[in-house]
């Protein structure tokens, strides 16, 4: 053993200490998916129980979640209220990806338990689901005002996984940047 | 095409700088001459593939082509051409990048300026230098890749963010990334060194004016980041000890005591493996800076986009790059030995408590930006670090430090030979003490505990500092660069001393709520809302105060405080009014509305704080002009 080792030895734990770190990094939970950071694939779909066109190209420039759910899917009834919530706070549009449903059911659902989507597209066949790489109902995916996929849930979505994942992902509306609290009232 | 252009150099550019680190390696290694020689013309076409690159990422700003993600992500065609070209800095892909250019442009003018060094190590210094480079392209490459398409492309870009839309912030990273970045070329000449075996005081002779320049880029990289921080954060602060400052602070803590420690291996041939030792760390944490801004592990305002997948990157580059260099120290340091001693109060000495004072305060501040961290990873919780720590545990090994210099630097080589300036010493401690009252008693009224303290060590440096040139010019003595820079420096760390000391003591702040026609006191001072209007800017619209202050009845101010709604970001942000004065700044930042027509004022009076940066920059001055001195420039040959 030398002194000489020493930094080396330092260096060694300091090492440890920020692998640690990155393993703790609170970006350590995104769940891989080949859209993340990629563009969204566009679609063209019927609204829900009408003969109306939607066109995601409407879309542009602006943040939006992409719910996907089914009458079919029992969790996607557990995140329903949880959603309701989300649109209750009207900070970002959210559109409702009616998967492989049947319309009647789809809209007894909404008017029963309550409709959080700006606009609900009914994708009948499953083939915009295939294109967004769904697998599974609820999946919920957050575009950002580039059109590009900024992170993508699957399951239900919960006040935790809303804030954690969601909230810390949009853009800041005001800058934190205005001083400490007002320390005394008016002068003189 | 230009994203592709720019893709396709940056490929070449990889290439390039894995030729330059594998020529420069292995030809001295295998005794190879065709392989060294084959270093200079890699180390160009790096250079110039680079340059293209960086140039076509520029290109796609100023052209807004908004088919380009990092650009369509961080421009837009309202912004102002300054702030296009910046914005290419303006995140982390960008800022890479440009970091990769500086690297390389620090290389070429290695290469350029090393002819007269022996071959081999030349080649080993441009080798252990591409090898970095090689490190950050690939980064910028497989994780930050600046040239990705955006398809379809965007209509418009999301905007600058609006903090960095500011003079000072477009040039305050280039100046940073050239200090960090030239103290990889210390680092280099320490690695080029230990693969030698081989430390003279010729080695030190090379080292000196490079590690100099890097420092005094830092030097003002840090100062512009402050200043910012100081009118455009809204809260007139100009230091905070948030883990991204402290991140670029300790390398240039370690590089102070570097730039000391080399002038004693150069003059005597001492302190070789320390020497060594502190060309490592400096770099090392220039490197570690970058890892902590990059990889999200520590929050801090300055974080770029948090991403743990580079966070690998770098920590997997930092262990090839730190790693190595340790392990090359641990293995060769040992054979280099310094015989000769000094007495204790020669220079020798005097730099070698300069140096421990200095890794001690860069100690300090590690400790502090890392026990978060380091608490998060034993699971104890997190912890958060702030000034209450910082400022004492900061302080202490620094006062000391300025004393030191005030006497060290009349200190001789290996003897001590204090005895013929003593007494100017001496007199220079006795105006300064003289002054201090009058500072303390007369213009300022009132002190804190180290007020006076740091008034007295503070105008004692900047007098000690002056002895030497006003002796050398009466008695009619030469006076090198290498003085005049050095008298320069210590002179503007006196100054630096001063201010901070006068800042921390006497600014007086205070939030009012005024109303337009209202006023508000705050001691002798008076601030009046005169008015209030919109005012509209190229990318945002403001409003815009009118604020009157008096002085005992007197104006001495008429400050025009913004706050401004950036369109794109939905950014608010504070644009302070700042009447700079001779001895001090009056300061008028507008805050929240409050309702009722009224509006919060943020109102300070700082005394002496455009004196902080300014000493900064003469730290800077002296140290770009003790470099340039002659004997760095010759030739070996005495002729020349």
């Amino acid at each position: 053993m030398n002194r000489f080792l020493l930094p080396a030895g330092v260096f060694l734990l300091l090492v440890m200490v920020l692998f640690v770190g990155i393993q703790r990094a609170p970006q350590k939970t995104v769940i891989p998916s080949a859209l993340i950071g990629k563009p969204a694939p566009a679609f063209s779909l019927p609204v829900l129980g009408t003969t109306e066109e939607f066109d995601s190209a409407s879309l542009r420039g602006q943040w939006y979640l992409l719910n996907v759910w089914g009458t079919w899917c029992p969790e996607c009834r557990n995140e329903h209220d949880m959603l309701l919530e989300i649109a209750r706070t009207e900070l970002l549009p959210m559109i409702g990806l009616n998967w492989k449903d049947d319309d009647a059911a789809a809209l007894e659902w909404l008017r029963v338990l309550g409709d959080p989507y700006d606009v609900t597209a009914a994708d009948r066949e499953g083939r915009v689901a295939i294109d967004w790489g769904v697998y599974g109902a609820p999946e919920t995916f957050l575009v950002n005002d580039l059109g590009v996929v900024v992170y993508k849930h699957v399951g239900p979505m919960t006040p935790e996984i809303w804030s954690r994942e969601f909230l810390a992902r949009l853009p800041k509306t005001s800058a934190g940047a205005s001083g400490a609290p007002i320390a005394i009232g008016a002068g003189s | 095409m230009i994203a592709e252009l720019g893709h396709f150099t940056l490929i070449l550019a990889l290439l390039a700088a894995l030729a330059q680190s594998f020529f420069g390696l292995a030809g001295p290694a295998m005794d190879r001459p065709s392989w060294t020689s084959t270093v200079r013309p890699a180390v160009w076409v790096q250079f110039l593939v680079t340059t293209l690159s960086l140039g076509a990422l520029v290109t796609a700003f100023v052209n807004n082509d908004f088919s380009v993600e990092y650009v369509a992500a961080n421009s837009n065609s309202a912004l102002p051409l300054l702030y296009r070209v910046s914005a290419v800095w303006g995140a982390h892909e960008g800022s890479l990048l440009l970091w990769a250019w500086i690297l390389v442009a620090w290389t070429l003018a290695v290469a350029l300026l090393s002819r007269s060094l022996p071959e081999p190590f030349a080649a080993r210094v441009l080798g252990v230098l591409g090898l970095i480079s090689v490190g950050f392209l690939a980064f910028t490459l497989f994780t930050s890749n600046p040239f990705l398409r955006l398809d379809p492309a965007a209509p418009d870009g999301r905007d600058l963010n609006p903090l960095l839309q500011d003079p000072a912030l477009a040039v305050h990273p280039p100046m940073l990334y050239a200090g960090y970045v030239g103290l990889a070329v210390a680092f280099a000449f320490a690695c080029a060194a230990m693969i030698e075996g081989r430390l003279d005081q010729a080695w030190a002779r090379w080292t000196r004016p490079w590690t100099t320049v890097a420092w005094a880029f830092l030097s003002i990289g840090i100062a512009l980041g402050s200043w910012w921080a100081y009118y455009e954060l809204g809260w007139g602060g100009y230091w905070f000890w948030d883990p991204v400052e402290n991140a670029s602070f300790m390398p240039w803590l370690v590089g102070t005591a570097l730039i000391h420690s080399l002038a004693v291996t150069e003059k005597r041939g001492l302190f070789k493996s320390w020497t060594l030792l502190l060309a490592i760390m400096a770099f090392s944490l220039s490197l570690l800076g970058t890892f902590l801004v990059r990889s999200g592990v520590l929050v801090s305002v300055h974080s770029f986009a948090a991403d743990p997948a580079r966070g690998m990157f770098i920590l997997a580059f930092l262990v090839i790059i730190i790693g190595g260099a340790l392990t090359l120290y641990a293995w060769r340091a040992p054979l280099l030995r310094s015989e000769a001693g000094f007495e204790f109060t020669s220079r020798e000495s005097f730099l070698l408590f300069n140096n421990i004072l200095l890794v001690v305060a860069a100690a300090a501040v590690f400790v502090g930006t890392m026990a978060p961290l380091i608490s998060d990873a034993l699971g104890l919780g997190t912890l958060s670090v702030g000034r209450q720590y910082f400022d004492p545990v900061f302080l202490l090994p620094s006062l000391p430090l300025v004393a030191l210099a005030a006497v060290g630097i009349h200190s001789g080589w290996k003897k001590g030979r204090l005895s013929d300036r003593r007494q100017s010493i001496l007199l220079a401690l006795l105006a300064g003490v003289l002054l201090t009252l009058v500072l303390v008693l007369g213009v300022w009224e009132g002190a804190k505990i180290l007020t006076p303290i740091g008034f007295a060590l503070g105008l004692w440096l900047m007098l000690s500092a002056l002895i030497d040139p006003i002796d050398r010019w009466r008695r009619k003595l030469s006076m090198t660069r290498a003085v005049i820079g050095m008298a320069i420096a210590h002179l503007g760390l006196g100054l630096f001393v001063v201010s901070i000391t006068a800042v921390e003591s006497y600014t007086r702040e205070r939030d009012l709520a005024l109303a337009v026609g209202e006023s508000g006191r705050v001691d002798e001072f008076e601030y009046r809302l005169e008015g209030l209007s919109t005012v509209e800017g190229p990318n945002y619209d403001a409003l815009r105060g009118e604020v009157r202050v008096f002085e005992n009845g007197k104006q001495v101010g008429l400050l025009y405080p913004e706050k401004r709604n950036y369109w794109v970001q939905r950014q608010m942000m504070t644009e302070a009014g700042i009447e700079m004065q001779i001895g001090r700044d009056i300061f008028v930042a507008l805050g929240e509305d409050l309702g009722a027509g009224r509006w919060s004022v943020r109102a300070q009076v700082r005394p002496l704080i455009n004196y902080v940066w300014f000493a900064a920059f003469l730290m800077a001055l002296g140290g770009v002009i003790a470099a340039t001195d002659r004997r760095y420039r010759s030739r070996p040959e005495p002729a020349a």
